[in-house]
């Protein structure tokens, strides 16, 4: 294991932000903390970079107490949601100030890094644009800029703190792209900040899901996406649709027809949850009695927004061209979920 | 449904009494009266600076050229606008330094006191320079609390160049203050932490981005300080001595002048003064477009 966070706890004034978080990260492994604002993922990864302190618990990095390192000596590159790009330095000079800042015996020659600038650049894509300021760029490049100049140290830990939080969606989506390859040809051990459960999957090896400053569920993106432990975690990962219903011996019990269960081994009347796509329409048989409020045809998917006998809303997607294509607001079907979630 | 033929629906209906919108004219800006503003604008700055100093300019000229050239070559004059240049450029220099170090204390940290501390600052600003004048010579003559001190040592500062430079520093701290403070204030944290885990000592932190960032707004409470500097009488006038050649001001001359009746005499210095301070604010406007354009889009 090459970073090792062990029993980590940080309390600000009156209000802990930390609690007992513990988790690894193996050399060149590509790991998202995932979680809603609040739930102490930009305070773990400033304690990683030192930044802040921990009030209790260990950090280490292949075998080093990083928690006696102040955070010139650590060699983390971090990558700033804000970008916090230096406003009166050029871009060549904000890639090369990590190189310049060095100790005189220890600074590589003037050559050496600009070869290491122009190959940056290159690597980010921004070859012409050395001379420019970053009140010049666009918020997708000063974020290639941010990272180029973290990466110019060779760091042994790369920490990105929502990177593309700023960003709009389609821009996002090429810089995740990017990002995945940059980890690829790199292969610096990156610890990664989000909110956004669908760049989390996308992106990490593995995916620490937190809530309330709390380690909620670590597992690879399969493991986390096809095995909440929680229903925070299924909740947070995609919309949930929710029933009450019984659980009896390993099955859910409805009224008139039961599901597979995936969770709680006790029996009792539970929440069930299940996803949007994982669930059956139609005009007639066993399921629960619904009214379809809403045909929403965007997107990779057709949408169907219900209404349950009780005023519950359920949410249903299918493929375009299924034979849900045929429902039509007002009608009366049958939602029979294939497996469902239960969570004490 | 509210019983229209289908056809309606297929094309547009306008109202026989609909008007089209008018056309915009002139600048379409959400606030408006710009040529009254300007109008004021132009007013007021001829009433309050312009017309004025064209009147300054105007006067010395009584006795020709060669009365103007008997006043730029007078040693007390000439030895007056030194000293006046050089104390106000020794405070202002003092103060650039030292009003950075004020204002970063007040932005940078959290102590007990703060606020009050923060609300002096602006006293010097306040106060009339003649009371500061008074309490600044009482407190530098020979008996005053610190002259009684520094003069047994040698340092005579009451009736000084000495002198005149303190009560320059206590004038002009006000100005660099409260030009850093606000740019100060908004540096985002994250810039300096960025540096920090880039490897940068506190020192390089400060000096290679913090320092930079502030230039712009230090020159102008640089050039304000200065310029105060450079005008001021009150204060000085009680603690200077007020000796020709050694520490007589430029603005005090000019009141001697007046009070023999020299009235072209005292424009004539007034003149002088004018036209160094305008080449000195020039100078400094330049450095600080220069500051200010490093980082901007041009």
């Amino acid at each position: 294991m090459s970073l090792i966070v062990k029993n980590i706890n940080k309390t600000f004034t009156n209000f802990p932000a930390l609690r007992d978080v513990t988790f690894e990260a193996k050399s060149g492994e590509f790991i998202a903390l995932l979680g809603p604002s609040g739930s102490g993922k930009t305070t773990l990864l400033r304690l990683l970079a030192g930044l802040d302190t921990p009030n209790t618990g260990e950090i280490s990095f292949e075998g080093e107490n990083y928690l006696k390192l102040n955070p010139r000596d650590r060699r983390v590159g971090m990558v700033f949601q804000s970008y916090a790009l230096f406003r009166h330095m050029t871009v060549a000079q904000n890639i090369a100030f990590g190189l310049n800042v060095r100790p005189v015996k220890e600074r590589s020659s003037k050559s050496e890094i600009k070869a290491t600038v122009e190959r940056l650049l290159k690597l980010i894509q921004l070859e012409d644009l050395g001379k420019r300021y970053p009140s010049q760029l666009s918020g997708g490049q000063r974020q290639r800029v941010a990272l180029a100049r973290a990466l110019a140290i060779n760091p042994r830990l790369l920490l990105l703190d929502e990177p593309f939080g700023a960003l709009d969606a389609l821009v996002r989506k090429d810089l995740r792209r990017w990002l995945k390859r940059i980890h690829h040809e790199t292969g610096v051990t990156t610890i990664f900040v989000t909110h956004d459960q669908e760049e989390a999957l996308d992106l990490a090896d593995r995916v620490v899901v937190l809530k309330s400053g709390k380690v909620e569920q670590i597992g690879t993106p399969l493991d986390i996406h096809s095995n909440p432990k929680s229903a925070f975690v299924f909740d947070f990962l995609g919309s949930a649709n929710k029933a009450q219903g019984s659980v009896k011996s390993g099955v859910a019990q409805f009224d008139g027809f039961s599901a597979p269960v995936i969770g709680a081994a006790n029996d009792g009347d539970y929440v069930l949850r299940f996803r949007p796509y994982e669930a059956q329409l139609s005009r007639g048989g066993p399921g629960l009695p619904v009214t379809v409020t809403a045909v929403l045809p965007a997107g990779s998917t057709l949408r169907l927004e219900l209404t349950g006998t009780d005023g519950a809303l359920f949410e249903t997607q299918h493929t375009h061209g299924s034979e849900a294509q045929g429902f039509q607001v007002g009608d009366t079907l049958r939602l029979k979920p294939e497996r469902v979630y239960a969570y004490a | 449904m509210t019983g229209q033929p289908d056809t309606a629906a297929t094309e547009p209906v306008i109202p026989d009494h609909f008007q089209a919108p008018h056309p915009a004219k002139g600048t379409t800006r959400v606030l408006p009266g710009f040529k009254i503003t300007l109008g004021l604008t132009l007013f007021y700055l001829s009433a309050i600076v312009i017309i004025p100093l064209i009147a300054l300019v105007a006067r010395p000229w009584e006795h020709g050229w060669q009365g103007f050239q008997f006043v730029l070559t007078d040693t007390r004059v000439l030895h007056a606008l030194h000293l006046s240049f050089i104390t106000a450029l020794a405070a202002a220099v003092v103060n650039a330094v030292a009003g950075l170090a004020v204002a970063w204390v007040l932005t940078r940290y959290n102590f007990p006191g703060r606020k009050l501390l923060d609300a002096l600052i602006d006293l010097p600003f306040a106060l009339p320079t003649a009371v500061a004048g008074i309490a600044l010579s009482s407190l530098y003559a020979s008996n005053g609390w610190i002259g009684s001190i520094t003069e047994p040592l040698g340092l005579k500062i009451a009736y000084t160049p000495i002198g005149i430079f303190l009560a320059l520093t206590f004038i002009g701290l006000p100005f660099v203050v409260r030009s850093v403070q606000p740019v100060l204030a908004e540096f985002e944290a994250e810039v300096e932490e960025a540096a920090e885990t880039l490897g940068a000592t506190d020192f390089q932190t400060a000096f290679r981005v913090i320092l930079p960032a502030l230039m712009p707004s230090l020159v102008t409470g640089f050039s304000l300080a200065l310029a105060r500097g450079v005008g001021e009488y009150g204060s000085v006038i009680f603690i200077a001595g007020n000796m020709p050649y050694v520490s007589e001001i430029a603005p005090l001359l000019i009141v001697i002048k007046l009070q023999e009746f020299d009235y072209a005499g005292a424009a004539s210095v007034g003149v002088i003064m004018l036209a160094m301070s305008l080449a000195i604010l020039l100078v400094l406007n330049i450095t600080q477009r220069f500051f200010a354009n490093v980082g901007s889009a041009k």
